[in-house]
């Protein structure tokens, strides 16, 4: 278990923090019963909270899709593609990643229903469901078992053995950030495992298609479809259509991306995770997550993945609830002496493109 | 031509485009409704839903809303019930009434009783107004008229039992019925009687038609279901087809005395059942029925997905620890305790975690 990290990248204040096991089991249980305080509270403010963020999902959309059929006058095009960004980005994030952890299946709305939910991207659902919620949230920062350090295709962990393929590491990153979409449509190929032999395409056939038909809907709606329909202006649509599903890549990249990488953030073994306790899972979740400070929009556009470390805490809360959680658990990390990483975008990000470019080298 | 009739109705072409391949693919992945709901939240291209369009209040414990289904809507037989879905405190909830309306008339009409400790009751007692949107299911049931109506007719309520049966009545003078109907009701008192002026103007304008209400909280006797009540009102009660409705002493009461006289299969009953309270025991009795496996096993206490796979199902899971939530299954019915925090739910068609929740009693779960 992990008493203490085993890679200090030189942010944490105090690299000897050690928790004895007893002290570990009352964080657990603190954090048990902050967690079952929230879950009872659960009501209307809820439904009516993410209802309107639904709302305006579907407002953005539709007044972006229509301005942009109104190009022929410019500052339409722009207004139409920031809306559409602004669409995308809400079903992508507060929406679509928050459904999907069952955050609102208490509701019993069919609409929120996580076994049926599917996001506006090119990632099916499913195949998401499986690598985020379940392996990336229960193995969070092991190095070997969470697929999420580097994605298959980046050197994020001092820990992964340096090749020259790395000294791309920038280049990759920033194709991954432009066309994020759809690395995130084929993380669950596991490419990197076909490459290594370890795995074959026939195994992946059946996430394959599921990939390909929903790459391909998507791809026809935004590129063909909607272009068509807007005759003259095709170019223009195409065009707002393809910027503003960059926009959405580059966004919730740089969002998740400063959510695990950040200089201070730790990895951790398989060995010292086994058999883990409650209170020590708990203590992985802070110590392997780092937040982002902002104002309540930002919180909002960035699917409250700013409170990165209340999201490992408790996944399936809904997310516009992390910022009073982070109150309490801010102030339990003071108490148990553990290390709390936050801070503004610009330097989480920064330290995230320093780690980039450093593992780029051996 | 197809295409013809299609031009012609502005209805059916609004209708088919919505429901059309080229519409899907532009709204993908969002269902139609997504957006056709910022105008019409109504609309739906297959759920029944329904407008409350007026709320009367004709009892001090009973409300009596009038509903406007949406074009989904099939009607209904009279007699039969409908799920009613509406969001209390952010959840949805369903709970099944019996349209009181002639079957054949425009709108719904359904009159919920206030129970104590009914969520769905006494919300909508408190709250209902018109404006306010519910989900329905299409109608079922079998507590229902034959086509040919039958020559001789006693109808039965207590409380708010009276809905399904009223709902027969008024159709049956709708549709001009000349033969002759008992129509016996129980209320508690005279404040409690719901439809009392209705019923009363329909017994004077139908001579076919003898209406009776007994108070069974007035007068030092509280009266009940007795062969004695029986044969005063309608003395020839064993040659008429019966249907009852309302609390299961009234119902128990009727098929006591139906099967007594070897008369059973004259009687029609249809229970009102309350939801059931929270079961508090955790031991482990009962049994828990994989629905679409098509088997059952006996309880044994431990999570449904312990006992799925040890009945050699494969239900989905992932950290089996009650976080990542892959393992969602919806239960039909049922209690379950959940096994960390030992909170029992009672459940009605909702989605649990199977790796975190343990059945208490029986369970019929969709796996």
């Amino acid at each position: 278990m992990p008493k203490t990290a085993t890679k200090h990248t030189g942010a944490v204040a105090d690299p000897e923090f050690q928790l004895t096991p007893e002290q570990l089991d009352l964080f657990g249980e603190e954090l048990d019963a902050l967690r079952e305080r929230v879950l009872d509270d659960l009501g209307q403010r809820d439904s009516d909270y993410i209802h309107n963020i639904l709302n305006a999902q579907r407002g953005f959309e539709v007044a972006g899709r229509g301005m942009l059929f109104l190009s022929f006058i410019p500052p339409a095009w722009i207004a139409g593609t920031i809306s559409l960004s602004i669409s995308k980005i809400l079903d992508n994030m507060e929406i679509g990643h928050n459904v999907m952890h069952g955050q609102y299946d208490w509701t019993q709305d069919p609409r929120l229903d996580s076994t049926q939910f599917e996001w506006d991207t090119s990632s099916p659902s499913e195949n998401w469901k499986d690598s985020h919620n379940y392996q990336h949230h229960t193995h969070t920062n092991i190095v070997g078992k969470d697929r999420d350090i580097g994605y298959g295709i980046l050197r994020m962990s001092e820990e992964q053995p340096w090749h020259p393929y790395y000294l791309g590491n920038l280049l990759y990153a920033t194709l991954l950030m432009t066309f994020f979409e759809y690395g995130v449509a084929m993380h669950d190929l596991e490419v990197e495992r076909m490459v290594s032999g370890e795995i074959s395409f026939a195994d992946k056939r059946k996430e394959f298609d599921n990939i390909w038909t929903k790459v391909r809907r998507q791809a026809i709606k935004d590129y063909v479809l909607f272009p068509l329909l807007a005759g003259p202006m095709a170019p223009a649509v195409f065009a707002g259509n393809f910027t503003a599903n960059i926009a959405r890549n580059v966004w919730s990249f740089m969002i998740i991306f400063c959510g695990h990488f950040p200089e201070g953030v730790e990895e951790f073994t398989e060995e010292e995770t086994e058999n883990e306790t409650r209170g020590q899972w708990y203590y992985r979740q802070i110590l392997g997550s780092a937040n982002l400070t902002g104002g309540k929009l930002f919180h909002i556009m960035s699917g409250n993945l700013s409170h990165q470390i209340e999201h490992h805490l408790f996944p399936d809360i809904p997310a516009h609830r992390y910022a009073e959680i982070a109150v309490e658990v801010r102030e339990a990390c003071a108490r148990f002496g553990i290390p709390y990483n936050t801070g503004p975008l610009h330097k989480q990000f920064g330290s995230v493109v320093k780690k980039i470019a450093r593992l780029s080298l051996p | 031509m197809a295409l013809d009739s299609l031009l012609n109705s502005p209805r059916k072409l609004t209708r088919g485009l919505l429901d059309s391949h080229l519409v899907e693919s532009l709204l993908t992945p969002n269902p139609v409704e997504r957006y056709v709901g910022m105008i019409d939240p109504v609309w739906s291209r297959r759920d029944v839903r329904a407008k409350v369009v007026a709320v009367e209040r004709q009892t001090p414990r009973s409300v009596t809303l009038t509903l406007e289904p949406n074009s989904n809507w099939n009607g209904f037989e009279p007699g039969q019930h409908v799920g009613v879905t509406v969001e209390i405190d952010g959840r949805l909830t369903t709970r099944f009434y019996s349209p009181a309306g002639a079957a054949a008339g425009k709108g719904l009409e359904l009159t919920i009783t206030r129970h104590p400790g009914g969520k769905v009751s006494e919300h909508l007692a408190d709250i209902a107004a018109p404006g306010m949107v519910v989900g329905l299911s299409p109608a079922e049931g079998e507590f229902t008229l034959p086509s040919t109506r039958p020559d001789h007719l006693l109808l039965i309520s207590g409380g708010s039992g009276i809905t399904p049966v009223m709902s027969m009545l008024r159709t049956l003078c709708a549709e001009g019925h000349d033969r002759p109907v008992t129509f016996l009701h129980f209320a508690r008192t005279p404040q409690d009687a719901i439809y009392a002026r209705e019923l009363q103007a329909l017994g004077e304008a139908h001579a076919n038609l003898n209406v009776v209400t007994v108070f069974t909280r007035e007068g030092t006797k509280p009266q009940h279901l007795t062969r004695a009540t029986l044969k005063s009102i309608c003395p020839d009660y064993l040659a008429a087809e019966t249907y009852v409705c309302g609390p299961n002493a009234l119902v128990d009461a009727a098929e006591k005395l139906w099967k007594r006289d070897r008369n059973a299969d004259r009687l029609h009953t249809e229970p009102f059942t309350l939801p059931e309270p929270t079961v508090v025991a955790a031991d482990a009795t009962g049994s828990v029925t994989f629905k679409r496996s098509g088997i059952a096993v006996e309880n044994d206490g431990q999570s449904l997905l312990l006992q799925a796979e040890q009945g050699n199902l494969s239900p989905r899971h992932g950290c089996r620890m009650g976080i990542c939530h892959t393992c969602v299954c919806r239960v039909e019915s049922g209690t379950v305790r959940h096994v960390r925090t030992g909170e029992v739910k009672t459940l009605n068609n909702e989605l649990v975690q199977i790796c975190v929740n343990a059945p208490v009693g029986d369970i019929e779960i969709d796996l």
